[in-house]
């Protein structure tokens, strides 16, 4: 069949072309720090490094103080940390160790919905019907608070948490499980001695990957947590300004270059950092927890 | 006090089932809510006649459109570059350091938040190459932060395929591109296409990446050419609902109904194509 | 201990063959195969029998990293050579594996894509190859009225005879035969060898069995290899009856295994 040179020829092209999209994803991660870093780092040279780490955000009167903006979005983060993981760990769990086979099929679509829920969805809904429930419940002057954003942040984080955890509990080999049992263990000690803590850095992963959903989140929060950059000791019943409602809300109304625009790119740098810090982390130790159940298994 | 074990099995798992039920309950309520407070709102003039009133009154027409553009475009630029990245990672590359680079970049270009996306898109596509706050530097923008989960998904897909396939069709003399075409690909097409769907249900639902690269509120008619701005459901629902005042609830609830079942639909169908093709496979 | 044949299909001259972490599977290996009959290549597991096998149509250039030194000739012309054609090589040198691997298609779509793949688009030979294909493999009486079902409906003798059927839709010069009958039932092994006797005429076929009596039963030469060394080889009755080495002996009256 003389088709041999033509095709080589073609074989190779194809090759070049899907080799080029591989490396386009590192392209594309330099790239966008790249961008993010010459838009960012003029703020370092414009603005002196004591402002910026003061505590005071009032761009109008050149006040650049980031602190209420990291702390706006670390109380939030916790916030949502304190409901999202008791809650994240627990349908994990009982996803994959307690529900019959029927009920898993069920369940595992409809956390996934939660998944699909765009966050402006759950900020309207914060916006107009959680806000103010918390005003009453809580008496507070208003519902727009930390906590308020933490509740939805907290269900956008729950889905994360929920695969992720679940795959790392689905990964323990059915073994251990038989083991425990076989000992005498009833399935509650089986799960809670042997399954969850071999699952344990998986687990943590889903975690972090989770609170790395939560830091990054924007609209849900701009809606909800009243947008004012403060910093006090009770933040939670407050409203607090995160680092990406900042963004959103103020890179619209501001001049191309101005000192003000980098300063918001500087934000963003540090979001980024953030971001890459816990997926690298989260990557490295699936990474690693994969490589230990392979070299068990095998 | 000691509980005896089967005790504490009682009540581990009956607070376990509690706390399953308070998940399900409150989604159920969320959607229900919305759909509750929102069909009123749908009728043949809301979802296709163009707004009125400074969008007080009548329709949501364009956004609906906006938002099919951008998802549409999205798909055009994300979809064949994920999809050839996921071939290039799952039948071509070696187990080499710079293939871990790669999945590490994937990583990151997936925890990013999206409104750095709309930063970078706006300081690179809108700024720098000068197209301007448009749908297709808005789409752009979208693309690459969908490309992670279609890469991801799709290069799971490819893995799943058993390499038995591969080995017997190299063996009988195919090359690697055909093995790929015509074994690896068709067998793998479900899944990628549940990916893909449910990569774009996430940008089809994202504010963020299209706040300064290419969503407007108040635009007077359709958009004519991929460098106009355009209208689009998530960015509506926001404005209409936190910034303009005596908005109408009842069109706030249909604007985030219409959006909800958009998102819901793409849902659906990526999990009937999931669950359909997973009875039919031949392996 | 070498026997020379006379014109052999394929000529191994000092072949090594080394993997990428270091274990050498096979160790300066010379032999030749006969055109035209069944070679037999035995001994205990890690014995290099199926890489060597994997040599014949370089399918071990799946495994990166593996390292080849001698040469193999086929029809006088060294196949390890980078200037070969290896997509050319296999179709001329098919091979059964252990499992039978039937395509997701088809059993008409399952017999027609090696020919596909080598750009042969006529309805009149695909449709030709298919029977004689099948006819050989004794399986057409069989499927002849379900070619257009899914492959993997069949029984896995079936299936593993389909396998064999696809390679000779290709008109291979040489079958290859990775312990081709392991999974199968003693009714559908013996359909595999029967057809193998029936075809051996026109085709080099090598094949690594999966026991010492199948070896016995099918070998017209034979070869012994033991922890990447070939310890013995020549006409099959003579390595069984009356072999020459220890080793050999000890292996084939069963006192090793």
């Amino acid at each position: 069949m003389p088709m041999a040179k033509h095709r080589r020829l073609f074989e190779s092209v194809v090759q070049l072309l899907v080799r080029l999209c591989g490396y386009s994803a590192v392209l594309f991660v330099g790239v966008i720090f790249l961008f993010l870093l010459q838009e960012g780092l003029p703020a370092l040279v414009q603005v002196p490094p004591a402002s910026l780490l003061g505590p005071r955000w009032y761009p109008i009167e050149s006040m650049y103080g980031l602190l209420p903006l990291l702390l706006g979005s670390f109380v939030v983060t916790i916030g949502a940390a304190i409901f999202s993981i008791p809650f994240g760990i627990a349908t994990a769990v009982f996803i994959a160790e307690v529900a019959p086979r029927w009920m898993r099929e069920l369940l595992k679509p409809f956390v996934e919905i939660l998944a699909g829920l765009p966050s402006v969805v759950l900020g309207f809904l914060g916006f107009l019907v959680l806000a103010p429930l918390i005003r009453t419940w809580l008496n507070l002057p208003t519902g727009l608070t930390a906590l308020t954003g933490s509740i939805l942040l907290a269900a956008m984080a729950l889905p994360t948490i929920v695969s992720v955890a679940e795959d790392a509990l689905d990964a323990v080999p059915k073994s251990y499980r038989d083991g425990a049992l076989a000992l005498g263990a009833t399935k509650w000690q089986t799960i809670w001695r042997v399954t969850l803590p071999s699952a344990r850095s998986g687990v943590l992963t889903a975690v972090m990957l989770g609170l790395g959903r939560a830091i990054g989140e924007t609209m849900a929060v701009m809606m909800v947590t009243g947008n004012a950059a403060q910093m006090r000791w009770d933040a939670l019943f407050f409203p607090a300004r995160t680092m990406t409602a900042t963004i959103a809300a103020e890179m619209g109304e501001v001049a191309s270059g101005s000192t003000h625009y980098h300063v918001l790119f500087l934000v963003a740098i540090i979001l980024f950092l953030i971001s890459f810090l816990v997926n690298i982390i989260a990557s490295s130790m699936l990474f690693r927890a994969k490589k230990r159940a392979e070299r068990m298994l095998s | 006090m000691r509980i005896p074990r089967a005790l504490a099995q009682r009540i581990a798992f009956a607070l376990l089932t509690a706390i399953m039920a308070v998940t399900v309950l409150a989604i159920l309520t969320i959607i229900t809510y919305i759909f509750w407070n929102g069909l009123p709102a749908l009728s043949g003039e809301f979802l296709f006649s163009m707004p009125k009133d400074g969008m007080r009154e009548g329709g949501i027409w364009p956004a609906i459109v906006g938002t099919l553009y951008l998802t549409i475009g999205t798909a055009l630029i994300a979809v064949p570059i994920g999809l050839m990245a996921a071939i290039y990672l799952s039948e071509y590359a070696p187990d080499s350091t710079f293939t871990r680079a790669i999945r590490i970049a994937i990583v990151n270009l997936a925890g990013i938040p999206s409104v750095v996306y709309g930063l970078f898109g706006m300081a690179l596509f809108v700024l720098f190459l000068s197209l301007g706050s448009s749908i297709i530097a808005a789409c752009l923008t979208l693309a690459i932060m969908t490309l992670p989960v279609i890469i991801s998904t799709a290069e799971e897909a490819l893995r799943a395929v058993p390499q038995s396939f591969r080995v017997v069709s190299i063996s009988m003399g195919g090359t690697r591109w055909q093995t790929i075409q015509r074994i690896v690909l068709p067998q793998a097409l479900p899944g990628i296409l549940t990916g893909v769907i449910l990569g774009l249900e996430r940008a089809a639902g994202e504010t963020a990446p299209i706040l300064f690269t290419g969503a407007s509120f108040f635009l007077p008619h359709l958009p004519q050419s991929v460098f106009d701005e355009t209208m689009a459901l998530p960015y509506h629902l926001f404005v209409i609902s936190t910034q303009v005042p005596g908005m109408p609830v009842r069109i706030q609830y249909g604007t985030a109904l219409v959006l909800l079942i958009f998102v819901l639909a793409m849902n659906l169908i990526a999990t009937l194509i999931r669950s359909y093709y997973r009875r039919r496979r031949q392996w | 201990m070498v026997s020379p044949v006379e014109n052999p299909k394929f000529l191994v001259e000092k072949l090594s063959v080394q993997y990428r972490d270091g274990t050498e599977s096979l160790r300066n290996i010379s032999l030749q195969i006969p055109r035209n009959a069944i070679t037999v290549l035995f001994g205990p597991a890690g014995g290099g029998k199926s890489t060597l096998l994997r040599t014949f149509n370089r399918l071990n250039d799946l495994v990166e990293g593996t390292r080849f030194s001698g040469k193999v000739l086929l029809d006088g012309e060294d196949i390890l050579s980078p200037a070969t054609d290896v997509v050319a090589l296999r179709r001329r040198v098919g091979m059964v594996f252990a499992q039978p691997v039937p395509l997701p298609m088809t059993i008409r779509e399952n017999m027609t894509y090696g020919l596909l793949l080598a750009g042969e688009r006529r309805r009149r030979n695909l449709n030709r190859a298919l029977e004689e294909g099948l006819q050989a493999a004794a399986l057409w009486e069989e499927v002849k009225d379900r070619l257009d079902e899914p492959a993997h409906a069949i029984s896995g003798g079936q299936q593993q005879r389909l396998c064999l059927a696809r390679v000779l839709a290709l008109q291979p010069e040489v079958i290859l035969m990775d312990e081709p009958t392991s999974g199968l039932d003693p009714i559908s092994t013996a359909k595999v060898e029967d057809s193998l006797q029936s075809i051996k005429k026109k085709y080099t076929i090598i094949i690594v069995p999966h026991s010492v009596q199948q070896a016995a039963r099918l070998a017209d030469w034979a070869g012994f290899f033991l922890q990447g060394e070939l310890v013995e080889w020549g006409e099959g009755k003579n390595l069984f009856i009356a072999p020459k080495e220890k080793r050999t002996e000890d292996y084939v009256t069963g006192r090793f295994g």
